[in-house]
């Protein structure tokens, strides 16, 4: 007896969600590059300094300050975007799960993976312990 | 030496990292920090962000495919999710406290047991035995495909598994990590799930555990986008590479040389902590 199952089964989702992020992965790597390209050609004959820890200046280390100075086309800023693009995949893959477990009406996933989003934003809201 | 020529030497050395660790399974992070520091002479904490975005780009861009394949169980990859992204967020939290010796030294021996299990193999669950109350209950029990149709499998011990996996997202966290290898111990050892599910569940894992710390260290400060680029760059081309040229590849002795050489990092790793010098 061949068993067709229709709507959203959880192998048709984690297709879906698998090409979602590979996506996201291409387009984070094709905004890095661009970045870089800009970074290397501007400042490529500097010298490094990662010997010693300075931490990154507060524009590279929000969103919104991140966006800002990408917009100016700072080689750097926009490398940081292309890595917010990249950090946000799977925090877009656990927001497409819970709205598929809604889908397949399994409230208990729905819950289990609403707490797995709250732990995400929690850490992205600039929460720690 | 100038920005164009670190650059390069960081995303070759990347490049070879994620070759390398597709091919062993062993994922190419653990072996970033120590090059970046021990080699580069780079601060850990520049080291360990820049690592932390190259394990999240891994995890997504390999998903698509580990999902064809149809071993990953969703429900108990976002079940065990809830314990690796809280000790994420415990072990970044950690990480800022800690001195960087000490974090070099924890590195060293998380290396030095990923070397073992690398040399020794992983001894493969079957998934069988009598069903789990709890495993039931969270609809955990499915089934994976074989040359012979479909063969269903029980979940066992969630508590021990939910336990272990909490240990690893600190890890993660503290380290940089995806602690691909300890995930796979939770699932395989002690929840006895088959090998091939352990492996692919872990995978998309590791993307999600190391998004909760890596928004951490952004805001700390420790993601250098001119360090995590090449890094970012190197480990993704590499590991697409390694997973292509991974069907039929005999891995028995790449595992034994990869496990050498991750021992060696280890004792550095260790020595370097020890004597205060990272």
């Amino acid at each position: 007896m061949t068993h067709r199952s229709v709507g959203w089964t959880d192998q048709r989702v984690e297709l879906i969600i698998g090409n979602l992020l590979r996506a996201g992965v291409v387009l984070a790597a094709v905004v890095v590059l661009a970045g870089a390209a800009i970074y290397l050609v501007r400042h490529g004959s500097a010298a490094p300094h990662y010997a010693v820890f300075q931490g990154e200046p507060t524009d590279l280390r929000s969103p919104s300050g991140v966006i800002a100075e990408a917009a100016k086309l700072q080689g750097r800023a926009i490398i940081q975007l292309g890595l917010l693009i990249l950090l946000a995949t799977p925090v877009a893959r656990v927001a497409f799960s819970v709205f598929a477990f809604a889908m397949e009406r399994d409230r208990l996933y729905v819950i289990v993976t609403l707490i797995v989003l709250a732990v995400l934003v929690f850490s992205l809201a600039g929460g720690t312990l | 030496m100038n920005t164009i020529e670190l650059t390069i030497l960081i995303w070759v050395g990347s490049l070879l990292a994620g070759f390398l660790g597709a091919l062993t399974g062993l994922g190419g992070g653990i072996i970033i920090t120590p090059l970046l520091t021990l080699a580069f002479g780079i601060d850990i904490r520049y080291a360990i962000g820049a690592t932390l975005v190259s394990v999240i780009a891994t995890s997504s861009g390999a998903a698509a495919a580990y999902v064809k394949e149809g071993f990953s169980n969703i429900r108990i990859g976002m079940f065990l999710e809830i314990a690796t992204t809280v000790g994420a967020v415990v072990g970044a939290s950690l990480a800022a406290r800690l001195p960087t010796t000490t974090i070099a030294v924890i590195f060293g021996m998380v290396l030095l047991y990923s070397a073992y299990v690398s040399s020794r193999g992983i001894h493969e669950s079957a998934g069988d035995g009598q069903p789990d109350r709890l495993a039931t209950l969270l609809r955990m029990d499915s089934s994976y495909p074989t040359p012979d149709g479909p063969r269903s499998y029980h979940v066992h011990a969630v508590p021990a598994g939910f336990g272990l996996m909490f240990g690893a997202g600190a890890l993660s966290g503290l380290l940089g990590i995806g602690s691909g290898a300890l995930k796979v111990i939770a699932m395989d050892q002690a929840m006895r799930i088959p090998f091939k599910v352990s492996t692919t569940t872990s995978n998309f894992m590791i993307g999600v555990t190391a998004a909760a710390s890596a928004a951490i260290y952004l805001r700390r400060g420790y993601i250098d986008p001119g360090l995590a680029m090449p890094v970012m760059l190197g480990v993704l081309m590499g590991s697409m590479i390694g997973a292509r040229v991974l069907t039929g590849a005999r891995t028995g002795v790449l595992r034994l040389v990869f496990g050498v050489v991750v021992a060696v990092l280890a004792i550095e790793m260790i020595y370097h902590g020890l004597t205060g010098r990272l």
